[in-house]
């Protein structure tokens, strides 16, 4: 991308490759280079977890409990980041937590994504009493803290993945609805809609290839902020005992098996599992603000 | 000003039903209720029995009925694992939650309004990129993490403070630390983006032309205006901590609500965990209601929108 060999030179108004260097220098300047590797990293980690996990996450061995990281007295450089409760390797669960983390995350923020996105269309499109409806329906669940929400969810649905999937998505919806449906609004009344009525298109097609492409933007940049919200809520419903069951390793879940260990001064069972979750949403909310930059300056007071 | 009252509380109670009716439908839709219902281990004939009891042979709509009717008795039910009904557990929970909600409020005050102000003055500048820095990391932390670092560092390794429970001042300091974080975050951008509103308006240049001195304009014309947006969050999200604070009253075994639905989950304590959401929800809307009122009452002009 620095070398002016690699850029495409559009024909007019003839700008030198030199000059469309520095215009994709201002436009990309200043991307978060740092974040979406350690994004990057977290994905190929979750991708290839069976590959790289030095031992099994599930099956540790009893006669290593509780050993610290290689660099203090005791550890060895066979478990590197020690091992936990059931001597379990510390690693191997955090490589195989980052593919949970990834799987929750994403999914939960596309199935929120989704919802909030057509019930936003509908609701600020159609107006009416679908808008009435749903917006009561939004303004109540907002209402609700989304942690307490999520925890009682979790609590009646009973622990698994997707269930977690699902309540983080019927928890987090609503403000995909919200500020979808505030876009539309103002979408509704602009000229191309409404050359597309007079031409004739149905009420369906106007949401689905008019309005819907415009929103993208939007239900991108909140998506990419929301990243980071599902993923604590995962940590924390998993942490609670109501999030990802037992056997699999969730940093969350870690966190909370680190507990025990905690007054008796073994760290490396809570420390490293923290700095998982602060890495990785650290990075998505930075990627998420330059997006919410670059992509959507009136979003900028979200 | 009346019509505007009426027609907010109208939105109020629909809210408040919605929430009953939410809260209903999962409980009912996502699985038996006799099974939540019964502790763990029961007989067929035990469930059988419970399923008269609360009328669960009965159409839905007359479940609902029954539920309401209930509720506006202030029966919230019994809890399991106490023996004694949810709403007295709940009050005698409440203060400790308060306390620490309030403490951990200061906190974030004290934190969030002062750096929030110099970020404001300093746009752009080192200060400015420092706080939103603070802001970010408070917002990718989660608490439980923060208070279990805490614990690492201040009760394991220096032994300054109690690692749990409650009774002392000291007790009180790490949770306090742990909830207020976020939200001293949160005030900070508050602050800051209010700040940015005033400073940008007409009577603040009028001060500076008159040649006030710039620490005077700040801290008497421009501070004291931007507060007030400041002043209604915190009102706001002071209800909010006593609803999110679940997992720091987890990990420091504070008493408080929080621990309650934490006790209510892991002892399938079912309707502990339905009051609490119930209460905390109904908490929220209330004075959501409150703040709309009284921001009528200060700007007339709010009445007329909608």
């Amino acid at each position: 991308m620095s070398t002016p060999s690699d850029v495409v030179v559009l024909p007019s108004p003839s700008p030198t490759p030199r000059r469309a260097v520095r215009r994709l220098a201002i436009r990309f300047g200043d991307f978060p280079v740092i974040p979406t590797a350690i994004l990057l990293a977290v994905a190929l980690v979750a991708i290839f977890a069976n590959q790289l996990a030095p031992h099994n996450p599930e099956i540790g061995s009893l006669t290593a409990r509780f050993k610290p990281p290689f660099w203090q007295t005791g550890g060895s450089m066979k478990y590197i980041l020690g091992t936990d409760q059931l001597g379990r390797d510390v690693l191997s669960r955090l490589i195989f937590g980052a593919r949970v983390s990834m799987v929750v995350g994403i999914m939960a923020v596309l199935v929120a994504g989704v919802v909030g996105t057509v019930l936003g269309i509908l609701s600020g499109y159609l107006g009416g009493w679908v808008d009435q409806v749903i917006m009561r329906v939004t303004d109540t669940w907002l209402a609700l803290p989304a942690l307490t929400f999520a925890i009682f969810l979790a609590a009646i649905v009973g622990p698994s993945m997707w269930n977690i999937v699902i309540i983080l998505g019927v928890t987090y919806w609503t403000r995909y609805a919200r500020v979808i449906r505030g876009e539309v609004l103002s979408l509704r009344e602009r000229e191309f809609v409404r050359l597309a009525v007079v031409a004739g298109c149905s009420k369906w097609s106007i949401m689905a290839r008019h309005i819907l492409p415009n929103v993208v933007n939007s239900a991108i940049v909140l998506g990419s902020l929301m990243l980071g919200v599902v993923i604590i809520t995962e940590a924390t419903l998993s942490f609670l005992g109501v999030g990802v069951p037992p056997p699999q390793p969730a940093w969350g879940l870690m966190l909370s098996d680190g507990k025990q260990g905690l007054m008796v001064g073994y760290w490396w069972l809570t420390v490293f599992p923290g700095l998982c979750i602060m890495l990785m949403v650290l990075s998505a909310n930075l990627i998420g603000d330059w997006l919410r930059v670059k992509l959507d300056p009136q979003l900028r007071q979200l | 000003m009346g019509r505007y009252i009426t027609r907010r509380a109208g939105y109020c109670l629909l809210s408040l039903f919605l929430l009953s009716l939410t809260i209903f439908f999962f409980v009912r839709v996502t699985g038996d209720p006799a099974a939540l219902l019964v502790e763990p281990g029961a007989s067929a004939e035990d469930i059988a029995a419970i399923h008269h009891q609360f009328g669960l042979d009965r159409p839905l709509w007359v479940q609902y009925g029954l539920f309401m009717w209930t509720l506006f008795h202030g029966d919230l039910g019994q809890s399991f694992y106490y023996q004694t009904p949810v709403f007295d557990l709940y009050m005698s929970r409440l203060p400790n939650s308060l306390m620490l909600a309030a403490v951990a409020m200061i906190f974030s005050l004290i934190v969030g309004i002062p750096s929030g102000i110099l970020a404001s003055v300093r746009v752009g500048r080192f200060w400015d990129s420092a706080g939103k820095m603070f802001a970010l990391l408070g917002l990718s932390l989660p608490s439980f993490w923060v208070g279990l670092v805490l614990i690492l560092v201040f009760s394991v390794y220096l032994k300054w403070l109690p690692s749990s429970g409650a009774g002392t001042p000291l007790h009180l300091l790490m949770p306090a630390f742990a909830l207020g974080w976020y939200f001293a975050a949160a005030h900070m951008r508050l602050t800051r983006s209010s700040m940015l509103d005033v400073l940008g308006s007409e009577y603040i240049k009028l001060a500076r032309l008159k040649g006030l001195p710039e620490a005077l304009v700040i801290a008497k014309h421009a501070f004291k205006n931007a507060l007030i947006p400041v002043i209604t969050l915190a009102g706001i999200n002071l209800v909010i901590m006593v609803n999110v604070a679940v997992v720091v009253e987890t990990v420091f075994a504070w008493p408080g609500i929080g621990r309650l639905l934490y006790e209510g989950i892991t002892f399938r304590d079912f309707p502990v965990v339905q009051g609490v959401v119930l209460l905390g929800g109904a908490m929220i809307v209330l004075v959501n209601l409150l703040v709309d009122i009284l921001y009528a009452t200060i700007d007339p002009r709010i009445r007329l929108e909608r």
